[in-house]
């Protein structure tokens, strides 16, 4: 027994060797047309050196290393489980309270760079309970979820362009057609299994950036559209002067000095309401039948055609409804931004609000907003971390899924009470 | 029809299919055995390409100059490199999570993909970097002042090295006790491990065999394209994986074959429509097949099992 | 209410199943019997619409429903039950009643939204049936903990249960017996008899377990290598020289 453990876990840390010396070790440099090679400098050569060592002793130590961390006792989570259902259902209907409160008071507080900063915090947090339905819940997983975002941006974007339309028309507007493009998107595809669907709906996310990269006449290619209209509010508009004939400007309406902060925090107030709308209609969604239909074909498929759900009506349910989310979102989004191309669109922000849903804890809401909020303003804070945000992401998908499989805050089945039947 | 032009386009396909043949059949090997899709193939094949460009630049500042040497040495550099990668992904991200709910496996695969793109891109950088095209020149035919038709030395090593590869994976799989044991795997799991085979040992082995064949299409095409960046990877692996799921996922020949078609297609569409569309053309053609073929050209059906 | 006339399934070169008639009258259990690998559980795929066969007719009242989707089927009121229990595991009990009564609930989504009078009206029912079914296959008091939790005897009972919930007008059983102790599976026995008697349901049922089969059958058809072997009531079954060949091999 001890010699093959050796024996593997030496070879365990050559491969650790032959996959990161290379490309660790040795650094291509670009000199004009041709390419030279530098060493790497000597600390990147120890870490990998040191790197091998641990992963060789880790293996070598394997089943010592693994009984004792099993012998330490878990973390006592704070439970509520002795509470009666009644009173813990209050209980969090007072925190949510609380915590709105708190966020609509916060941005009048703060910093304009944090106010903004938190307007996309928002927006990430309606991806990501968008996403959660389709794939915590219904068990799709949707690699292509930005193309509905990128829809609803775009819808504003385009209306506003060519027919002068306004936040309040596109905020709607932009999510139904993001829940049409689901629906035309998800009617073929969704008959396919689990791994096919993923890779068609990453497909799907590449032809619509594509497209959006290359219809210049319409979408202004990789250069977007910029000029965005802000939202108003009740007729007022928020910049210095006002740009449509009739309406008046928020400062002048009540006397106060033009301050463009108005404009963030009227942007930030709108997300969070937005946000909290789609909490707390997905929350509902999750306790009709339609939303348990979602969980029953994510855990058996088979079971519940036999009992008469329709996989392709469930599954359309779920990618609809997400879409939906998503082209709320978008909207948001390009008013935030004012200028929206191609690029907010790619791959990696759907593996971002991915990562979200992943961490979070797939169908827990609660778990998906406070990875959301986490996983938008860390790389914030730790501005020298963030480009290995990435990385980080990536390795804490596989982490999570080998350890941890229902995330940080795992989804919590709702208690029904049932009366006794006579 | 048969013009200079068409013909060019033919050839150029011909040999972007043979390699993404070369990728697929990572895809297919795996998704026969466990029935996933390893979505960090893509970037196993560009860790390959990365290698042998670090091999191909040390042995050029060493000053060796004779290119089979050079060849030979990145190409065996870059298997052994893609190689472990495959093993170790395989390791860490695939065999804790095998037979858990469909969608763990597929998540830990797509965070492997980011991990490594990521990787090899703080390593080395996000720019790209120019690749030594080593093969040069070739042949042309075709009337002078007309449109030449051309094939190069490089189009015909990578059609060549595609066709040796694919004769002794066949080979291999069909009469070896390895490649026995692989397809036994790939019938039924359970029952091959009841019957003494050591079923994560020829699961591991599946991968490093499609890991090896993923860094000499990295090799080749890295050459063929004159550079690499850290994200030529992942375009590459979702061609590969369109080019095993038309050819019919679980099957070699499928792959092969479904890799050409793929090339075919895309060369046609960048020279007759535009290149911006090559993408767009390959994803439909998977979506398409997917919708009325999911079993793909040479795929068995597959009956449900309830 | 139910025949399957000359029904057949080829699956590439295997014909699984050749040419198997039976049928089943309002108020009767009917079993199907016959050695491993006989092609049981694929006539019942046929009936549950999972496979369209490749020849012959079901017919449900005066219905052709061979090659109706599962969904549609189960919703004539021919629900089924599966061989390896299938249930959604991370779901509770309670949940797991309440997905199969979508089709009572059956409302739209606004109203669901808001709440609506009407709404909570339909909810409240199915949530009384989920809790009398709950109640009659001694559950009740597990109505929230997660069906993959429960004893491998409760899971195979709550099946039933949601089959019930569905209020269908033909139960199938796919070997609901298997894997029970003698104890559960004389509870299961007064069940599936209290399903017919009590709540008119007509029942198929696939068995191994003869004891179970012979007491509470009105008729059985036994299946041999997929083709039909015999039919008749247990007593003519007890002693049909072909059946005990089959199952006994030829001595």
């Amino acid at each position: 027994m001890a010699t093959s453990n050796l024996k593997h876990a030496l070879f365990c840390a050559i491969i650790t060797l032959v996959v990161s010396y290379p490309i660790l070790g040795f650094n291509l440099v670009s000199q004009g047309t041709s390419v030279g090679l530098e060493g790497a400098n000597p600390t990147t050569v120890t870490a990998v050196f040191l790197a091998a060592l641990a992963v060789f002793l880790f293996q070598l130590f394997r089943d010592q290393i693994m009984s004792g961390l099993g012998r330490v006792p878990k973390p006592a989570l704070p439970t509520t489980r002795n509470m009666s259902d009644a009173t813990r259902v209050r209980m969090q209907n007072l925190i949510i309270l609380f915590v709105v409160i708190g966020a609509a008071i916060w941005p009048f507080l703060a910093s304009r760079g944090s106010v903004d900063l938190a307007t996309l915090v928002l927006i990430y947090v309606m991806l990501a309970l968008g996403l959660n339905v389709v794939v915590g819940l219904a068990g799709l997983l949707d690699l292509g979820y930005v193309a509905f975002y990128a829809v609803g941006a775009y819808t504003f974007a385009l209306l506003s362009q060519y027919f002068g339309i306004s936040f309040w028309v596109a905020l709607p507007t932009g999510a139904l057609l993001a829940a049409l493009f689901g629906l035309a998107l998800g009617f073929p595809v969704l008959r396919l299994r689990g791994d096919y669907l993923a890779i068609v709906t990453l497909g799907f996310g590449e032809i619509i950036r594509i497209l959006l990269n290359n219809w210049t006449s319409l979408t202004g290619g990789p250069n977007g559209i910029g000029g965005i209209p802000d939202p108003t509010l009740f007729g007022m508009e928020f910049g210095r002067r006002v740009k449509e004939e009739g309406n008046i400007s928020f400062h002048d309406f009540f006397g106060i000095a033009y301050d463009s902060t108005h404009k963030i925090i009227f942007l930030y107030l709108i997300a969070l309401v937005l946000a909290v709308m789609t909490f707390f209609a997905i929350r509902r969604l999750m306790q009709m039948p339609v939303g348990r239909s979602w969980e029953a074909l994510r855990e058996d498929e088979i079971a519940a055609r036999s009992l008469g759900l329709s996989r392709t009506g469930v599954k359309l349910s779920a990618f609809t409804i997400g879409a939906f989310f998503a082209g709320f979102a978008g909207t948001v989004f390009a008013s935030k931004q004012g200028f929206i191309s191609p690029e907010s669109f790619v791959f990696l922000e759907s593996a971002i609000i991915l990562a979200i849903v992943v961490l979070g804890g797939m169908g827990s809401q609660f778990g998906v907003i406070l990875a959301a909020i986490a996983v938008t303003i860390l790389p914030e804070l730790a501005r020298e971390f963030s480009e290995y945000r990435m990385l980080i992401f990536g390795a804490a998908m596989v982490l999570m899924m080998v350890w941890r499989p229902q995330g940080l805050l795992p989804m919590r089945r709702i208690h029904i009470h049932l009366d006794k039947p006579e | 029809m048969l013009d200079a032009y068409f013909l060019q386009q033919l050839i150029n396909g011909l040999t972007i299919g043979s390699a993404y043949a070369l990728i697929a059949i990572g895809y297919t090997m795996v998704y026969g055995i466990i029935g996933m899709i390893n979505f960090a193939h893509g970037e196993i094949y560009m860790i390959g390409a990365y290698t042998a460009l670090i091999a191909i630049t040390g042995l050029a500042a060493l000053g060796v100059a004779f290119l089979p040497i050079v060849l030979l040495v990145a190409l065996i550099c870059a298997v052994i490199v893609s190689s472990s990668a495959g093993w170790a992904v395989e390791r860490i991200a695939y065999r804790p999570v095998r037979g858990r709910h469909r969608l763990i496996p597929l998540i830990s695969a797509i965070g492997m993909s980011i991990f490594l793109q990521n990787y090899v891109h703080l390593a080395q950088g996000s720019r790209n970097m120019g690749f030594p095209l080593l093969i040069e020149g070739g042949f042309r035919f075709g009337a002078e002042g007309d449109f030449q038709t051309s094939i190069s030395y490089i189009q015909i090593t990578i059609f060549i090295t595609t066709l040796i590869c694919m004769a002794g994976l066949s080979w291999f799989i069909a009469k070896s006790r390895t490649g026995r044991a692989c397809r036994a795997v790939s019938q039924d799991l359970g029952m091959s491990s009841l019957l003494g085979i050591d079923t994560n040992r020829i699961i591991a082995a599946t991968f490093v065999i499609g890991a090896a064949l993923a860094a000499v299409a990295g090799l080749l095409l890295g050459m063929y394209y004159g550079s690499i960046d850290p994200l030529f990877g992942f375009i590459a692996g979702l061609k590969a994986f369109t080019a095993a799921v038309l050819g019919g996922i679980g099957s070699i020949p499928g792959a092969m074959l479904g890799g050409l078609i793929l090339g075919v297609s895309e060369s046609m569409t960048s020279g007759y429509l535009s290149g911006e569309y090559k993408d767009v053309v390959s994803f439909g053609l998977l979506i398409l097949i997917l919708l009325f073929k999911p079993t793909g050209l040479l795929g068995k059906p597959e009956v449900e099992k309830i | 209410m139910l025949e399957v006339r000359e029904l057949s399934m080829r699956f590439g070169g295997l014909l699984a199943v050749d040419q198997v008639s039976l049928d089943v009258q309002e108020h009767e259990i009917v079993s199907i019997i016959g050695p491993n690998g006989a092609g049981k559980t694929t006539v019942f795929n046929c009936m549950s619409g999972f496979y369209k066969p490749t020849g012959g007719k079901i017919l449900f009242g005066d219905k052709e429903i061979q090659g109706t989707p599962d969904y549609k089927i189960s919703r004539l009121g021919l629900v089924r039950t599966f061989q390896h229990v299938r249930l959604f595991n991370r779901m509770t009990v309670v949940e797991n009643l309440l997905v199969a009564q979508h089709r009572h609930l059956n409302t739209n989504l606004l109203a669901g939204l808001f709440k609506t009078p009407g709404y909570r009206k339909k909810e409240q029912k199915s949530l009384d049936r989920a809790a009398y079914w709950l109640k009659r296959v001694g559950l009740l008091d597990l109505a929230n903990r997660d069906a993959g939790n429960l004893a491998y005897g409760q899971q195979r009972r709550l099946e039933i249960a949601r089959c019930m919930v569905t209020e269908p007008k033909l139960l199938m059983l796919d070997e609901p017996a298997a894997g029970l102790n003698p104890a559960e599976t004389r509870e299961l026995n007064q069940l599936i008899i209290s399903l017919k008697e009590d709540y008119n349901v007509s029942v198929v049922l696939i068995e191994h377990d003869m004891s179970l089969v012979m007491e509470i059958s009105d008729r059985i058809n036994v299946i041999n290598q997929g083709r039909p072997l015999a039919k008749g009531t247990p007593d003519e079954i007890r002693h049909n020289d072909d059946v005990i060949k089959a199952y006994l091999g030829e001595a």
